[in-house]
């Protein structure tokens, strides 16, 4: 395939490369060709249904489709000829007369107007055939299929490219038609409402709502765009912006290396959060004798109750003033931030550093504790790094992929596109996971098992590798330590006694055992199933035992790789937002390493590990901690048992929150300083994948809201440091400085590149994707194994709390709902806080679908609406933790994995029931 | 209740409230009745995504009807989206899907041919007469050529076929229509086999016959396609056999072409010669499966074969349509290069051979080459099946020799024009061959001999027209045929046929337009149905102007 292809175009010899068409050729050698159902877009294959592109082949009796044609040797192409012009001119005329005038139509700038426009095919002779109903039923989209030209591009948009496959094309001949499911309203169907058909569209058939007018027209042309990353999850789509008026008007997908052009809800719908009524836009300063409380909610559309306005100057001064006073009374170690993963690696950065050179303490933490804490630990230890050894694009080369604990087509929904087409192109797919998903259907073994038994579970694979001599010998010698020790520890864990344990037959053990270990490249993806949990260390620990046993690391395909969360929780990380290192990982107790950072940053530093999120909260009540900055965090919406981490953040004595929204977290601050918006500043993420990404600001601070970076700053210096940064290029230049993570990656290359990943070998070479093929970055460069023994969860169900409780995220929302929720797309497909059960506890219940339901456990009890979900297995709730209005966190438990400090969010002892109310109706 | 409750607790509720959230996941859900329906019906067969159609079809018999229930039951139940299922249903002209707020169709339809033969035999009227006749006791629709020309105008009551309909025969066959589909009289394999049959078969697997000498047979023997293409046979052979293993193998039982029913007559007749040399050719080109596509109206020949069934478009005829369609998919034709004999069935080399081709295989090798070359006139070699219908005396399958001119067949083969008809004109290919004027009747009639008139024999169906048949209406039944029958893939045909179908219905066509459409609907559509869609059109312009002006 690799061979060059000479040929003819219109008159001149030309070269081919290898598979392509003549219409790359063409395009490549700025030669024109109309072009409709196809788009160079990355994802898509020719199709080449619409014949927009039809050119002549000399000696073939009819024209040949340039987009999908590949030239043959010595083939003579016209692309010009009067038949082939003729022929395209027609196809056009025949669309045309179909479509609405262009002064109403959909789209006037549509691919199809614009071509036709420029070969003069506006007008057509041909009747009009009767139109069809639009279809207005979602709330994001808008479907007009009467400018619909059946290029089929929307069906490969959701088929092909996101793998969601709502999209057909039904019916035959002249009544075919574009469906949802079965010829279903759009908002009635399956539909995860991704946007890559509106992205896709030629025509205007399918549009984003926000630009049309009630008659479907085009109302809304943007007048400038900027391009940046999406701001929800850890995939890190890059995307687009379109702006009108300063406002966002809606967005597009970019092909970033993790996305391609693809996007999700959250991503391309969920924008308008930034122009809320809600946003805080002023300093606000807690009224005197207005007091604080657990139950103290504040209306967050008006604080007035609880606060005043203030000029930044009082502002600034009373928060700085009010965390010295701590400091200078009760020393640094009263004090604790913190950080975001929302936010910006610059930010991060400058955060911890003034936590740890302003407040003096390494009490500084962020969500990354409550999502991969115990991956990351786990991770350092066996493999000494905590970041992926391969991004989620290398399924692409994986025959066999592993997901378990994860979720993502709800979570990652990027990312699970990658997994669904590595399907479709062949690879097996094994889903291990107490609740059922989406990902189902793709995968060849779906494995249900029971909740909490992952250990039991891993090391029963792991029996049979050894057992069978499975195995990689010659990887294991080479590049690892310790197998010795896990070998003995696995072999009283046959698939046979672990079958009782964990659920799964020990046959199917044995097949999927098998299957992975022979796989030519194999690749696992672990999400919080496998993190949140007492022993999510040990869980990890079998994940990277696995993969090491079996070579699975470091070659293309393969790899270890956890999900991660937030946007920006890999790059917080980094960054040292994190208690026990500073910034890339290096111990705070070591000693030469502090002297560095005391030598860098010029001040002293804590020589202790400082507190995590939960241990903080801990602190609070035994009085140790006083006060607190906390910046675009929401503990008292993240945190388990949120009760009483808010009874915590309203005993504080001063509590400094930094946001864009009034959180249940702000409800009980002192001084809340209003911050930017994503798409309102310039700074650096790094996603899953170790690519750090330029956000680009694209609107203006919405009244007297500031940057992120300058708050921290005039903060800092009120706490007397003296720091002089301009912009977060400055910071990002420090941090190159002192990471040898960021080596090569300058703030002009992202600008240029958009996105590197680190490592990068060079200033001008792309980063590494796979890492590890010769070694690990620890003491021995070997990888170590360490074995995991069954523990118990934290809390087992009992005849008063019967049922699992399971809590995580939902597609349309993200982490606490602050900004989603706030976002009117988002808010209209997933309004309110739902309860998921299976049909077995639903009937036992006597509940039906939508009825409210109490969920209780030993911490607290909510009301919300019962879900019938097929994906939740019989004894289980599944609580999204997003809704506030029945915060899923006041009932989980605040029991910690021991290592990774990380909560047990995925399991605990709940009550489900019909509210009294109901109950007596 | 819920709504009070909801309000109590707005005050800390982010969101707007406007709306309130889904009872159930996204998306229709599965009911548990018809699950369990799916699951008893399709018992332990493979779920396979290539047996979708089968499965479509054990739902249709049962049910009479796809129930949107159903459906997502089904695509459950073979880990397909719905999507995938319904577009794969509602492709296929014999599945009725029924959404949950419709009403299931009576369990009793009738289908009434509106090709042109059955058309010209009074087709229309029949339709309306059974229309108003039977009411609701049963459904009564249109439906495209039934291959059963020979004795029009047909219909269908279900499964069975009503020759030379009218209304008190459709009536006695819907009050007998528990009576199942007699498989016809055809010569049983016994007989088959005491007269010779599959010894030469046989002989191949004994190793007595090499692979190359049955292809030089065949290219002795001139054989070619009869599916209407007319790619030498023998060649193909070879050619597949060249391709890397593992190889397949289709056998195209779809005949569909308006005025063809030859297939039917040796499927009916003598099935087991053609299966033999379907045999000796999936031996010779060392195929490790062979499909048989057969079109779903001709269940007698159902009942004989195993196999997989059609479930009523013509385009599945078309090679790389019916090998989608033995995927399970809708039967979109592919592009070509690469053809089928690369990348055919299941992304295989495969041979695809029509019905006929492979009845004369055993013929060829036993009574030589020179016997079949041996027939035919005018220079043409070998024996062709013509289907002739129409208004002439004997419509039939006539086995006559290639090279054979349409004024031969109406006077040697059929006893001459019909009573009180005169010879004005004949379509040559059914449907899609074009047409040609009495006064071009002495053109031998074969591959390659029609072509510079903008014609073309394709499977030998001729339907010789009279005095009586207006050339307006029959271009324009003939183009409906294809607006119906487009898959809808490309854009000249799809709407190419269309707007064909509006314009000449107009009582005077607008030529120039008709004719700058006609040349894209031929240059710039995909597969040969809408290459050929125009090509009555343009013969009616330059033979019959007089009809349409
Ligand atoms: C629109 C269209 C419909 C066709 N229908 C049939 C058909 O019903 N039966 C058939 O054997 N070939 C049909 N063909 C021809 C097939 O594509 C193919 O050439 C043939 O099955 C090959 O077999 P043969 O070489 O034995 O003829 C059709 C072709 C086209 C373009
Ligand atoms: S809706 Fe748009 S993308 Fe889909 S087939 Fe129609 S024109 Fe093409
Ligand atoms: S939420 Fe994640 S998957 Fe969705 S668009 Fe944003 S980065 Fe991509
Ligand atoms: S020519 Fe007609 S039948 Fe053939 S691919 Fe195009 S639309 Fe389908
Ligand atoms: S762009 Fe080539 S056929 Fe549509």
């Amino acid at each position: 395939m690799s061979d060059i292809v000479r040929f003819t175009l219109d008159g001149e010899e030309v070269e081919a490369r290898a598979g392509e068409t003549i219409w790359q050729v063409a395009n490549r050698r700025r030669i024109e060709i109309p072009h409709l159902c196809y788009t160079p877009a990355p994802g898509y294959r020719a199709d080449g249904n619409c014949r927009a592109c039809m050119v002549e082949v000399e000696g073939e009796r009819v024209l040949a489709a340039s987009c999908i044609r590949r030239p043959a040797p010595g083939m003579k192409v016209k692309t010009a000829s009067e038949r082939a012009k003729a022929s395209r001119k027609m196809v056009f005329e025949l669309l045309v007369a179909d479509q609405p005038a262009r002064e109403r139509a959909h789209d006037p700038d549509s691919r199809l107007w614009r071509w036709a426009e420029h070969i003069g095919a506006e007008d057509s002779r041909f009747e009009r055939r009767a139109s069809s109903a639009p279809d207005s039923s979602h709330t994001a989209m808008r479907v007009n299929l009467d400018a619909c030209i059946h290029c089929n591009l929307c069906v490969r948009a959701c088929r092909e490219v996101q793998v969601n496959d709502v999209i057909g094309m039904a019916g035959r001949g002249h009544q075919a038609r574009i469906v949802f499911d079965f010829d279903d309203p759009m908002g009635k169907s399956t539909c995860v409402a991704c946007g890559e058909c509106v992205q896709a569209c030629p025509t205007g058939a399918l549009m984003p709502d926000t630009v049309l007018d009630a008659a479907g027209a085009k109302q809304a042309e943007a007048d400038r765009q900027v391009d940046s990353v999406c701001p929800y999850c850890g995939v890190g789509c890059q995307l687009t912006y379109h702006i009108k008026d300063d406002k966002l008007l809606y967005v597009d997908g970019r092909d970033g290396p993790a996305n391609e052009n693809r996007l999700c809800v959250k991503g391309r719908f969920g924008f308008d959060y930034v122009h809320h009524a809600h946003r805080l836009t002023v300093p606000l300063i807690r009224k005197p004798g207005v007091g604080k409380s657990a139950g103290g909610d504040v209306d967050p559309a008006n604080p007035w109750t609880h606060f005043r306005k203030a000029t930044w100057e009082e502002a600034l001064a009373l928060a700085a003033s009010g965390l010295k006073r701590i400091r200078d009374r009760h020393g640094g170690g009263a004090l604790a931030g913190f950080g975001s993963a929302k936010g910006s690696n610059e930010e991060a950065y400058m955060f911890q550093k003034l936590v740890r050179t302003g407040f003096g303490t390494n009490n500084v933490d962020h969500c990354t504790r409550l999502c991969h804490a115990s991956s990351v630990a786990a991770l350092m230890e066996g493999i000494g790094s905590g970041a992926v050894t391969a991004p989620f694009t290398a399924c692409k080369d994986a025959d066999v992929i592993i997901v378990i604990g994860a979720n993502p087509t709800e979570n990652h929904p990027v990312a699970a596109t990658f997994f669904k087409q590595a399907v479709k192109r062949g690879a097996k797919l094994i889903v291990m996971d107490p609740r059922g998903q989406a990902l189902k259907r793709h995968a060849v073994y779906m494995l249900q098992f029971k909740p909490n038994k992952d250990v039991a579970l891993l090391n029963a694979l792991m029996n049979v590798i050894v057992a069978e001599n499975l195995y990689d010998q010659q990887y294991v010698q080479a590049h690892t330590e310790n197998f010795a020790a896990l070998k003995e520890h696995v072999r009283d864990f046959t698939p046979e006694k672990m079958e009782a344990v964990c659920g799964i037959g020990a046959g199917t053990i044995r097949e999927v055992a098998r299957l992975y270990a022979r796989a030519e490249a194999g690749i696992i993806f672990w999400g919080m199933g496998i993190s949140q949990s007492v022993h999510g260390t040990d869980n990890a620990r079998c994940l990277i035992a696995l993969a090491l046993m079996t070579g699975q690391v470091g070659r293309p395909g393969t790899g270890l790789h956890p999900l991660r969360g937030q946007n920006n929780v890999q790059g917080a990380s980094d960054a040292g937002l994190i208690p026990m290192v500073f910034p890339d990982y290096r111990s705070v107790e070591d000693a030469d390493v502090r002297a560095e950072f005391e030598a860098f940053w010029k001040a002293p530093l804590d020589p202790k590990k400082g507190l995590t999120v939960v241990e903080i909260m801990q602190a609070i009540h035994a009085d140790r901690i006083r006060g607190m900055y906390i910046m675009g965090e929401n503990p008292a919406m993240s945190d388990p048992d949120a009760h009483h981490a808010r009874m915590a953040l309203a005993k504080l004595d001063h509590l400094v929150v930094q946001d864009i929204f009034l959180t249940e977290t702000a409800f009980h601050a002192d001084v809340i300083l209003p911050a930017s918006a994503w798409p309102e500043k310039d700074g650096t993420v790094t996603n899953t994948n170790r690519q750090v990404q330029l956000g680009r600001r694209a609107l203006p601070l919405p009244g007297e809201a500031r940057q992120d970076w300058w708050i921290i700053q005039e903060l800092a210096r009120r706490l007397g440091l003296d720091w002089n940064y301009a912009h977060p290029r400055d910071v990002f230049a420090e941090m190159g400085a002192i990471m040898p993570s960021l080596k090569n990656i300058t703030w002009a290359r992202l600008e240029r590149e958009h996105s590197v990943t680190y490592p990068a070998p060079a200033p001008d070479q792309p980063g590494q994707d796979i890492v590890f093929g010769d070694g690990f970055p620890t003491a021995s460069g070997r990888a170590k194994f360490v074995p995991a023994a069954i523990m118990p969860p934290g809390e087992e169900p009992d005849a008063e709390f019967p049922m699992i409780l399971t809590t995580g995220r939902q597609l349309e929302h993200w982490h606490t709902g602050a900004m989603t929720r706030r976002a009117s797309v988002l808010d209209d497909l997933e309004p309110e806080a739902v309860a998921c059960l299976s049909s077995a506890d639903m009937r036992r219940l006597g509940l039906s679908p939508g009825d409210p339901v109490r969920v209780s456990t030993r911490r607290g009890t909510i009301e919300l609406k019962a879900r019938l979900d097929g994906a939740v297995p019989a004894g289980m709730v599944f609580i999204p933790f997003c809704y506030a209005e029945a915060a899923a966190n006041t009932l989980t438990s605040p029991q910690l994995d021991p290592i990774g400090k990380i909560p047990e969010f995925k399991f605990c002892a709940a009550k489900v029931e019909k509210p009294a109310k109901a109950a007596a109706e | 209740m819920a709504e009070s409750s909801h309000q109590a607790r707005k005050h800390n509720h982010p969101g707007a409230g406007r709306r309130r959230s889904v009872p159930f996941t996204k998306g229709r859900q599965v009911d548990s009745a018809a699950r369990d329906a799916v699951k008893a019906l399709l018992g332990d067969r493979p779920r396979r995504r290539d047996l979708l159609i089968e499965y479509l079809h054990l739902i249709q018999d049962r049910y009479h009807h796809l129930s949107a229930a159903h459906l997502a039951a089904l695509a459950e139940e073979m880990r397909l989206s719905l999507a995938e299922v319904y577009e794969v249903a509602s492709f296929y002209a014999h599945f009725d899907i029924v959404k949950e707020d419709e009403t299931p169709p009576p369990a009793i339809t009738v289908r009434v041919c509106d090709s042109l033969t059955c058309e010209l035999s009074g087709g229309q009227k029949l339709l309306a007469d059974l229309a108003a006749q039977l009411g609701a006791k049963a459904r009564v629709i249109r439906a495209p050529c039934m291959g059963a020309c020979d004795k029009a105008p047909a219909c269908a009551v279900g499964h069975r076929e009503v020759a030379h309909a009218d209304p008190a025969r459709v009536a006695a066959a819907i009050a007998d229509s528990h009576v199942d589909t007699a498989a016809m009289p055809g010569k049983d394999y016994a007989a088959y086999i005491a007269a010779g049959g599959y010894g030469l078969l046989r002989a191949c697997l004994d190793g007595e016959r090499t692979p190359e000498a049955m292809i030089a047979a065949l290219d002795g023997a001139n054989l070619r396609g009869l599916g209407g293409a007319g790619f030498p046979t023998g060649r193909k052979w070879g050619i597949v056999r060249k391709e890397p293993a593992p190889r397949l193998m289709a056998v195209n039982a779809d005949e569909g072409e308006p005025g063809t029913f030859k297939d039917r007559h040796y499927l009916e007749t003598d099935p087991h010669r053609f299966l033999e040399g379907m045999l000796i050719a999936a031996w010779v080109v060392e195929a490790t499966d062979v499909y048989i596509y057969l079109r779903d109206e001709y269940p007698q020949s159902r009942q004989i074969l195993h196999l997989r069934r059609g479930a009523g478009a013509y385009i599945c005829g078309e090679e790389s349509a019916m090998i989608e369609s033995i995927e399970g998919k809708r039967g979109l034709p592919r592009h070509r290069p690469p053809y089928v004999a690369q990348i055919g069935l299941f992304g295989r080399p495969t041979l695809v051979q029509n019905v006929e081709t492979l009845y004369w295989v055993r013929d060829i090798v036993e009574k030589g080459p020179e016997w079949f070359a041996g027939h035919g006139r005018r220079g043409r070699k070998g024996l062709r099946s013509f289907s002739v219908s129409g208004r002439v005396k004997e419509p039939g399958v006539k086995l006559a020799p290639a090279g054979v001119t349409a004024r031969e067949l109406i006077d040697e083969f059929c006893g001459g024009m019909a009573d009180g008809h005169r010879f004005k004109g004949y379509l040559p290919g059914g449907a899609s061959g074009g047409i040609l004027p009495a006064s071009m009747a002495d053109l031998p009639l074969d591959f390659g001999t029609l072509e510079e008139h903008g014609c073309f024999v394709g499977s030998h169906a001729v339907v010789v027209l009279s005095d009586r048949d207006n050339m307006r209406e029959v271009a324009l039944n003939l183009m409906r045929f294809f607006e119906d029958e487009s898959c809808g893939q490309c854009t000249p045909c799809r709407v190419g046929t269309e707007k064909a179908v509006a314009l000449l219905s107009r009582p005077r066509w607008d030529a120039a337009l008709i004719g700058e459409l006609s040349q894209t609907m031929t240059d710039a559509s995909i597969c040969g149905l809408g290459q050929a869609a125009a090509n009555p059109v343009k013969s009616v312009l330059k033979h019959f102007r007089e009809d349409v002006s």
